[in-house]
């Protein structure tokens, strides 16, 4: 869109070769490589998920240390600025279809395939005779008895603190436009706190979930969904709360400027991405 | 062609920035280098799943066993799958991307150049997981390239590496593609709205469009295929209220537009090499372009196609069939457009030439079958059979891969800065043309007649076809070395120096700094007058009225 209205940077910034991309290589296949073992019985794919860990620990500080470096010095133009809302905006959209998968799986195993295993038909006299289809449903013949979770208590409540934090994170956003240095920090030190806060409300559900209500992942198609949703929905809140918790540490340093702060903004449109998928979860997972 | 004189400056800037030896490669920010990486890794993971199409054929060549156990044999298919998928198709697609669109647009580099290397560097990792599994306890992932459960859920852990080698892949894709619709969206010269893109552009951005929407959605099927694995979920497995059949969703959510993101850039590589050998400029651009936008909208309309047999409505499978039948409308649209480029065009038929009209009849056998497939009916006699085989092997080798031929022919004087010997180049066209049909035509004839896929044995009557199928695999395979040979020839000065456009009938920008193409090219963008010249030469500006 913009090459109509000629924004092109004199020189559009083209890093020097970098190494670490190859670290982070390093360290996925490590983490990998890891996993398959660890996951198969070899105790030692223990240290390779350890040690993948922390190379791609290291690779992150050392490739975004880079990024903001060059951002410091000025090295980023008007152009560069343009990609980097192209690219975070798709690889927001990324992250959109990625969630996807799991409540297209939702959606079929509630309206699909639960209800015909419990159906009339030929499917349940093979398969699960006697099973009636209802959701969710808390015995299965591979599964103990356990409890679904309930709407209000701790997730009403954190639909309210992530709702607030998306308030809290604009005041800052508008502290920074404006040059209120005031607002800006306490802002998003507030956005931040509600995003452990959140974090720590959801360790403490799902603590209780499985101690104590017996819902676990092995607790069918429900527990299977109602982990995997809720699961990615926590990393990506930790990801973006260490965004945020990155940011306020730029923020404290005067990295960002009221026109040139790309970096809080992608922050802050990540975490309203991963705000509204809470909504959805909220809607289907917890309340339907 | 002349070569212009602001290309003298970007000669004085070559090699600056760019570190001699491995890290050359191995630090890479350089659109060039990466593109080359890419190209050489592909084709290294072609050798590498041509090879395992081998050990298939060299088994199916008669009937009983004769080299392989059935497990064995099983790996086999499956990973000659995803190799030539994921490994040799897609990243030799995004290799072309990453030298041609900076050089065809007009930008210094792509967008995001850092990034660019990781895209690569996770495919190495990749293959070396797919490689590995064969040497851990129960071998490579046995179920197919598609991975269904409960198969895929039982097996050992070579599995669990396939799975987090698609995850790494995944990561590429999306990595890669993010990069490319960035820069196509940014970082194009003066002058070079959209509707007047290079065809290649167009189709590149689509295809990396699709990439992203449903490279996300595989990485979420594998992950809960590894928690049903390891972890006691139930997403795959009645015994829980889950469902096999909702793997097979998710994945051909993601393997149908699969099949388009390997397919369109082709489309848009065959659009730039015909015009070119026609002297005439693109027949019915604009329609070229919405045909690719609608083939990218119906592509994700259709994924039920592929799973025709397991029990879906009947109202399903026809929403389903006719949906998939209309893709065959804008698909029409470009065959029908490249065949009115060629009328009347002062036709000359060097070796992209040949490959990319090889493509159009090809390809459109393939499309064909394809639509014979889309039949539900007649799909419940095909389905799981050689038909199918054949059908996609014509999309995506005399498809995918013969543009890709196409493509290194076509390119390589820039890339090199040398010719290619032509009539080697011709000879591998032919040789290429012949054995392909020898392959895989019977294959069609295989599965009318009843002859199901991923076997390691068949009954007698099909032991004539797969002779055949069989000879004409070896030869098919052993010729490619044939196109080893030419690119290396190539680089170490094939026929003599190339110059700046050595195509009478090309006019895109790539064409207007020297070859080889310069380490640093457009550092600064060109200016809009000579971006206006190469769009009037292609109509493109200037001739509506």
């Amino acid at each position: 869109m913009n090459v109509e209205n000629g924004i092109h940077d004199a020189h559009y910034f083209v890093p020097h070769p970098s190494r670490w991309p190859i670290v982070g290589s390093i360290g996925l296949f490590s983490l990998a490589m890891g996993a398959a073992f660890s996951m198969n019985g070899f105790v030692a794919g223990q240290w390779g998920l350890l040690f993948g860990a922390l190379v791609i620990i290291w690779m992150l500080f050392g490739w975004f240390g880079d990024v903001v470096r060059e951002s410091v010095a000025g090295s980023y133009g008007q152009q560069v600025d343009h990609s980097f809302r192209w690219g975070m905006s798709w690889f927001i959209f990324s992250e959109v279809m990625f969630f996807a998968a799991f409540f297209g799986a939702l959606f079929y195993t509630r309206v699909l395939s639960v209800p015909e295993i419990g159906g009339t038909g030929f499917t349940n006299r093979l398969l699960w005779e006697g099973f009636s289809a209802h959701w969710p449903f808390a015995t299965g013949p591979e599964t103990t008895a356990y409890h679904t979770m309930e709407a209000d208590g701790i997730p009403a409540i954190n639909t309210m603190i992530l709702l607030t934090s998306g308030a809290t994170l604009t005041l800052a956003h508008w502290g920074l436009v404006a040059g209120n240095r005031t607002k800006l920090t306490l802002g998003l030190l507030a956005t931040v706190l509600l995003g452990t806060l959140f974090l720590c409300f959801q360790a403490y559900e799902y603590h209780h979930a499985w101690t104590e209500m017996a819902l676990t992942l092995n607790s069918g198609a429900y527990g299977a969904t109602f982990y995997m949703l809720t699961g990615f929905h926590g990393m990506h809140v930790l990801v973006g709360t260490i965004m945020l918790t990155v940011m306020l540490v730029r923020v404290l340093r005067g990295h960002f400027s009221a026109e040139h702060h790309f970096g809080f903004e992608a922050a802050a449109w990540y975490w309203h991405f991963v705000d509204v998928v809470w909504l959805l979860l909220f809607v289907f997972v917890y309340v339907l | 062609m002349t070569t212009l004189a602001h290309e003298a400056h970007h000669a004085g800037h070559d090699g600056h920035h760019a570190p001699a030896g491995w890290r050359r490669w191995v630090f890479a920010t350089n659109h060039k280098d990466i593109g080359t990486l890419y190209l050489w890794f592909s084709f290294a993971m072609f050798l590498t799943g041509g090879l395992m199409a081998l050990g298939i054929r060299a088994e199916l060549f008669k009937p009983g066993l004769q080299f392989w156990q059935p497990e064995f044999f099983n790996q086999l298919t499956t990973l000659h799958g995803v190799i030539m998928v994921f490994g040799a198709i897609m990243p030799a697609f995004t290799g072309l991307a990453n030298w041609q669109l900076p050089l065809m647009l007009g930008a210094p580099d792509m967008a995001f150049a850092r990034m660019n290397n990781w895209s690569f560097w996770l495919l190495p990792p990749a293959a070396l997981l797919l490689l590995i599994s064969f040497f851990v306890p129960g071998g490579a992932a046995a179920g197919g390239w598609t991975l269904y459960p409960p198969l895929s859920v039982k097996a050992g852990m070579g599995m669990d590496l396939a799975i987090f080698a698609i995850h790494l892949l995944g990561l590429s894709s999306i990595m890669g593609s993010i990069n490319i619709v960035t820069t196509i969206l940014n970082m194009r010269a003066p002058g070079m709205t959209l509707l007047k893109m290079p065809m290649f552009a167009w189709t590149t951005l689509i295809t990396a469009y699709l990439l992203i929407a449903v490279a996300p959605v595989l990485a979420g099927a594998v992950t809960m295929l590894l928690t049903d694995r390891h972890f006691g979920t139930h997403f795959f497995s009645a015994a829980g209220g889950g469902d096999p059949v909702l793997f097979q969703h998710i994945f051909w959510f993601f393997g149908h537009p699969e099949v388009y993101i390997m397919a369109l850039p082709a489309f848009g590589v065959v659009s730039q090499i015909i015009p070119t050998f026609s002297r005439k400029p693109l027949f019915g651009y604009v329609s070229m372009v919405y045909a690719t936008c609608s083939i990218a909208v119906l592509s994700f309309m259709v994924w039920a196609h592929h799973m025709f047999m397991v029990g879906l409505p009947l109202d399903a499978q026809l929403i389903f069939m006719f949906i998939t039948m209309l893709i065959s409308v804008p698909t029409g649209v470009k065959v029908f457009n490249w065949v009115a480029t060629m009328w009347q065009g002062s036709l000359t038929f060097e070796t992209p030439m040949l490959f990319a009209i090889g493509f159009v009849c090809l390809f459109t056998v393939g499309g064909f079958s394809g639509l014979v497939l889309s039949i539900a009916p007649i799909d419940t006699q095909m389905h799981d059979g050689y038909y199918v085989v054949a059908h996609f092997h014509y999309v995506l080798v005399a498809g995918a891969l013969f543009s890709l031929f196409g493509a290194t022919y076509y390119w390589l004087p820039k890339w090199t800065g040398y010719m290619y010997h032509e009539g080697r180049g011709k000879f591998h066209f032919w040789w290429s043309m012949i054995f392909f049909n020898v392959t895989f035509f019977p294959m069609h004839f295989l599965g009318l007649a009843g002859m199901p896929r991923r076997i390691p044995d068949y009954a007698l009557q099909f032991t004539d076809f797969n002779m055949i199928a069989s000879i004409g695999a070896f030869c098919f395979g052993f010729g490619q070395l044939l196109f080893l040979y030419n690119v290396i020839h190539t680089i170490k000065g094939g026929v003599g120096k190339a110059p700046a456009n050595p195509w009478e009938g090309a006019h895109t920008l790539e064409w207007e700094v020297p070859s080889p193409a310069p380490h640093h090219t457009w550092e600064t963008p060109p200016d809009e007058a000579l971006v206006r010249k190469g769009l009037r030469a292609q109509y493109l500006e200037g001739h509506d009225d």
